[in-house]
């Protein structure tokens, strides 16, 4: 019962934060919280695959965009995509296509997630290195599609004029919903199936679990959650392109999960924050650089290097992450004990 | 008789060109505990794995509670009620004890994602149960004390417990035990025999084992197969096993030229 009081403690105090972040917090601040909160959403969800499930899958980013370009589409009214798409007229589909913003991204979500669903049946035929190969195809299909179907997506230049209805309640309160419901999917049974996949599949079929189910929810939640991202990264840049989308944004997602650790949703949201927040409060080094009086002028760059220094350092000394696959408050269980 | 549980019936398993079991039959009665032995490379384990589904033989049925399991999917074979243990123990290694044996009661906690994700009152009732369940089975192995304790930091002896507890757990009528003294010294291989005649006796089991050890063999079984290269050379009392000529000269070699 104790347990039940300080979560909701811990859930209303969230909320507060995220509320008075809104009001009283500049836009620079807050663009940096909302980077953070759609990065939180999106590595959680991806930790959910990758971390816990072990499929070493790099999806993500083909997700994201399956969910940013749905929500875009959705959002922008009739007359603004018949002005916007320059390179030819848009599919009828895509002018009805109208929705409110809530339902927009959980569209984008189930999008996301009906494709994973989908994409499960020829992916997991192969485990390993070979799943990393398979997925991170899908994620070049998704940006070429993209691309080359300029009736529904406007091609290469992308989509601009996205309503920009995400602020940092709506980013702040999902992100929120996503770490809750990954900490429930963990503590259940169908996080201990998860888990027992990565660890040793043979054994975990010998044990009347059904791997292939296991992997497919553990793709498709991860897929939602990645298209709801995706939805509110699109409605927090206003703009879209498919370069947006590529390998990159996969690998940022799996340097923080990395550094969090492979599984520990805690540790994901702790590497979010150091990594998205490292980013911008390293920017003072791209400034020119004084040092005991001396000036060496700026050297544009040093932020990347010396991030890319603090991280080796970091991985050096946590090779299994931060909070390795433990969650934050198993580290406080064993202190009582 | 007919109270067989488990017939194997003219299996051959072909691995390419090789022949790894070749015409086998044996049937199982119910409430025995029957063993399988035989030199390195006999087809003992491969055996085990056209049981649980693991793999298709080349020709031959397997005939569970009078119903064809041939070739059914591993996960399905534990649902009919058939659990195994590894030869090389096979625990799940980021996980405690406590999380390993509710694995084995996953089928037995039936709430759904959504029941799980929304943590509606079914998945805690469920949740619970399956503990206490986990904790009865933990006792009879006397390794409650380690339910928190990562699985893999345990003694040899105590995962060996583990990973047959976490099979007891599917709640089989049929367990598979995949050399289950191997590695254990004299004492821990007694505590072991009188564990598996405990669990035979108060789960209502019939066990299936593959053993080396013949003392512990003889101490056990009811009654055995000898295999050699993938043919059954003997089946009988393990008391005759020991005297016979076949099995004798499978173990020790030919002496008849010498």
């Amino acid at each position: 019962m104790k347990k039940i009081v300080r979560n909701i403690v811990l859930i209303i105090a969230t909320l507060l934060f995220i509320l008075y972040a809104q009001k009283n917090f500049d836009s620079y601040t807050l663009s940096i919280l909302n980077n953070i909160g759609i990065f939180a959403i999106l590595a959680l969800s991806y930790n959910l695959i990758n971390g816990v499930a072990g499929q070493f899958s790099l999806e993500p980013n083909g997700f994201v965009a399956i969910g940013a370009y749905f929500t875009a589409i959705l959002l922008i009214p009739a007359e603004t995509k018949v002005d916007m798409f320059a390179l030819v007229d848009p599919a009828p589909i895509i002018l009805q296509m109208k929705a409110q913003f809530l339902p927009a991204i959980v569209i984008g979500g189930i999008a996301a997630s009906l494709v994973a669903l989908l994409l499960s049946f020829p992916v997991f035929r192969v485990r390993g290195d070979y799943l990393a190969i398979v997925t991170l195809g899908f994620g070049f299909i998704i940006r070429i599609f993209a691309i080359n179907n300029p009736a529904y997506t406007n091609g290469a230049m992308g989509l601009n004029d996205i309503p920009s209805n995400a602020n940092f309640i709506w980013i702040g309160s999902i992100a929120l919903i996503t770490f809750i419901v990954m900490i429930h999917i963990i503590y259940s049974k169908f996080g201990r199936a998860m888990k027992s996949v990565r660890d040793d599949e043979d054994a975990a079929t010998a044990m009347g679990i059904n791997t292939f189910k296991m992997k497919t929810y553990a793709f498709m939640t991860s897929a939602f959650f990645e298209g709801l991202g995706g939805g509110l990264l699109a409605s927090m840049l206003t703009t879209i392109t498919p370069d947006q989308f590529s390998f990159l944004l996969t690998f940022q997602l799996l340097i923080i999960i990395v550094l969090g650790g492979l599984g520990s949703m805690s540790g994901a949201l702790i590497a979010t924050i150091l990594v998205m927040g490292g980013m911008e409060w390293l920017r003072f080094l791209d400034d020119n650089i004084v040092l005991f009086g001396k000036d060496f002028g700026a050297h544009p760059g040093t932020r990347m290097v010396v991030f890319s220094i603090i991280l080796i350092i970091m991985m050096l000394f946590a090779r299994r992450g931060i909070l390795g696959d433990k969650e934050l408050f198993d580290y406080f269980k064993k202190k009582s004990k | 008789m007919g109270n067989s549980i488990l017939k194997i019936e003219n299996i051959t398993m072909q691995f390419g060109g090789v022949t790894a079991i070749k015409d086998l039959s044996f049937e199982v009665q119910k409430g025995q505990i029957y063993g399988l032995i035989g030199p390195n490379g006999a087809g003992k384990t491969t055996i085990f794995n056209i049981i649980t589904g693991n793999l298709t033989p080349t020709s031959g049925f397997v005939i569970f509670e009078n119903e064809n399991i041939t070739s059914t999917k591993p996960n399905k074979v534990v649902y009919k009620g058939i659990a195994r243990t590894f030869q090389n123990i096979r625990l799940f290694k980021s996980m405690t004890v406590l999380e390993n044996i509710l694995i084995g009661f996953d089928a037995q906690a039936n709430y759904s994602y959504f029941e799980a994700i929304l943590r509606l009152p079914r998945f805690f009732k469920k949740e619970k149960e399956i503990r206490q369940k986990a904790y009865e089975l933990m006792k009879i192995f006397g390794i409650e004390e380690f339910a928190d304790t990562n699985a893999t930091a345990l003694s040899y002896g105590n995962q060996r417990k583990v990973e047959i507890a976490r099979a007891l757990a599917t709640n089989p009528k049929l367990l598979l035990l995949d050399e289950p003294a191997a590695g254990m010294n004299p004492n821990e291989t007694a505590e072991l025999s009188d564990i598996i005649h405990k669990i035979k006796k108060d789960f209502d089991l019939t066990i299936l084992l593959i053993e080396h050890d013949m003392k512990f063999v003889n101490a056990m079984c009811d009654q055995l197969t000898v295999l050699d290269y993938g043919a059954k050379i003997f089946e009988g009392k393990p008391a005759d096993a020991i005297v016979d000529e076949k099995v004798i000269s499978a173990y020790l070699g030919d002496f008849s030229h010498a």
